[in-house]
């Protein structure tokens, strides 16, 4: 079983190697907005040498991680189950020797890895050599920030899976994927970093899952919090990682006993 | 036909295609509701952000919280009208890679026509509502002084500025003609537009330069607003607004009928 998905994994890798447009138009469009906002911040910032705890050097600086964090947990794996269930194709997924929940996932692993390696890792390393930039200081800051990034990508593709569970029961539901994407992004500290907010919107957020998602991880890597804090953080996301798992379980049941494939 | 007789057609054409569109919707209901909360969800979330950062600072670059918001609320208006009318994101896929040109440019009315009916999505009216009372709120709160002639310079640029979406997004929607795989270029494009939301003396002046003359998003949002806040600096730009309009959809049309020309058919 392992190997099968060991090579969904591979397959992934490879198809995003294929796809090289789609590559270049990503590049291109996480440099329009990490420009964007690094232009933004520098206006809103002003004459102010610190908002919510962070100057503007670690604000362009957190902008920068955040969306090079993205770029490895960010996947379409929503609107890849929606075609799936709309086109009927997944009703031959379901037969198949393989858990079709497990399969997106580690397909959306690939993509990721694949971004990470190609698209995240050299980015931030050109934006070190544009912008004042921290790397983290020690080995240990690097494994918490790898190991957070990885529970992060996990919750974002539960997260995911939930959305395009919902075309089982919805059939058409791509305003709620669509709404769900800039709602985790505005959540999840991609655009505006969490301390920004009110306190008691930071107080609700705190029963949401998608600070685990951006929030937690940047934190980490900026080296802002204590490595006690950042273990902390981690056991967060590992939690929030076993909550969401209950719903997908009760929605992947109930979704297989009521599929209707429209015209498959 | 003579061109009256014509113009008619179309428009009894539309009226079917929008009776059409509302069956269809109201089949699906909870797919209906839920398109319009999400899109009242997005269009939220934008306004969420203006509001967390004036929580810290009073000014952004001399521009204050409820200008910005007054910006905002102007951009939602041109923006929900051209997805009304030009929602073009997934043409290639649906008219290009399927085939389905084919059988558009069989259709009696011009082609570029049939699309727009096609992709009709009137549902997009609650955006403009929505900007419309971002708008009114930004503005009592900002206590502007509105002429009798303002609601129709509004008019006039609302529609500019949708016609510069329009021709923008027409064009990008060409390049499928010429290429038959996917470019990536909308989204690109879609990206590039986020910048038009926020005054552009923020950007630099490469940025600057291309929402002005290149991509003018800016005369979607920034520059038609700076006239009902009575921002004397920019009026030369809010009144180019019109021409801009002209100028780009025309463009967008040219391009398209160019590509139709060159077009070789890619579906099965």
């Amino acid at each position: 079983m392992a190997k099968l998905y060991l090579e969904l994994i591979r397959m992934r890798f490879l198809s995003m190697l294929a796809y090289r447009v789609n590559y270049y138009s990503g590049v291109v469009i996480y440099g329009i907005n990490i420009g964007a906002y690094y232009f933004l911040w520098g206006a809103i910032y002003g004459e102010n040498g610190e908002l919510g705890g962070l100057t503007v050097a670690q604000m362009t600086a957190y902008v920068a991680i955040a969306w090079m964090s993205r770029a490895f947990y960010f996947n379409n794996i929503d609107r890849e189950i929606a075609e799936d269930v709309r086109e009927g194709k997944v009703a031959i997924e379901m037969i198949r020797p393989y858990n079709y929940l497990a399969v997106k996932t580690v397909q959306a692993f690939g993509e990721g890895i694949f971004r990470l390696l190609f698209f995240a890792a050299p980015g931030i390393f050109l934006i070190s050599l544009l912008i004042p930039f921290r790397f983290p200081a020690t080995l240990n800051n690097w494994g918490l920030y790898l190991c957070s990034l990885v529970l992060a990508f996990l919750i974002n593709t539960q997260i995911n899976l939930l959305t395009g569970l919902l075309t089982f029961f919805l059939f058409r539901n791509d305003g709620i994927i669509w709404a769900k994407r800039v709602i985790v992004d505005l959540f999840s500290g991609l655009v505006l970093p969490i301390s920004f907010f009110p306190g008691w919107a930071q107080t609700a957020m705190g029963f949401l899952p998608f600070q685990a998602i951006n929030y937690y991880p940047s934190l980490i890597f900026t080296g802002a919090i204590s490595s006690g804090r950042s273990w902390e953080l981690i056991g967060l996301q590992v939690i929030w990682v076993l909550i969401l798992l209950v719903p997908i379980t009760l929605l992947w049941k109930r979704a297989r006993n009521r599929l209707v494939v429209q015209g498959g | 036909m003579q061109p009256q007789q014509d113009a008619m057609h179309v428009i009894r054409i539309f009226a079917r295609y929008m009776g059409q569109y509302f069956k269809t919707r109201f089949a699906y209901r909870t797919d209906f509701l839920s398109d319009l909360f999400s899109n009242l969800v997005s269009e939220m979330m934008n306004l969420v952000f203006i509001l967390v950062v004036f929580q810290h600072v009073p000014f952004m670059n001399g521009w204050s919280r409820d200008e910005i918001i007054f910006i905002y609320g102007f951009f939602l208006v041109p923006y929900a009208l051209y997805s009304m009318f030009f929602d073009f994101w997934d043409f290639n896929e649906r008219y290009i890679i399927r085939g389905e040109m084919d059988r558009i440019l069989t259709r009696p009315i011009h082609n570029l026509a049939q699309i727009v009916l096609e992709s009709l999505s009137p549902d997009r009216i609650f955006g403009v509502i929505t900007g419309l009372l971002i708008m009114g709120y930004a503005a009592v709160r900002l206590d502007l002084e509105i002429a009798w002639y303002d609601p129709l310079v509004f008019l006039v640029l609302a529609v500019s500025a949708t016609l510069i979406y329009g021709g923008v997004y027409t064009a990008v929607a060409a390049i499928s003609f010429f290429s038959d795989s996917k470019t990536g270029i909308s989204p690109m494009i879609y990206n590039i537009q986020q910048y038009g939301r926020y005054p552009v003396d923020v950007y630099n002046h490469v940025i600057r330069f291309v929402l002005t003359y290149i991509l003018p998003f800016a005369f979607v949002g920034v520059y038609p607003a700076a006239y009902f806040l009575r921002k004397e600096t920019w009026y030369t730009y809010a009144a180019l607004t019109p021409v801009m309009g002209v100028i780009f959809f025309s463009l967008g049309v040219l391009i398209w009928n160019w590509g139709v020309k060159k077009y070789r058919g890619a579906g099965s």
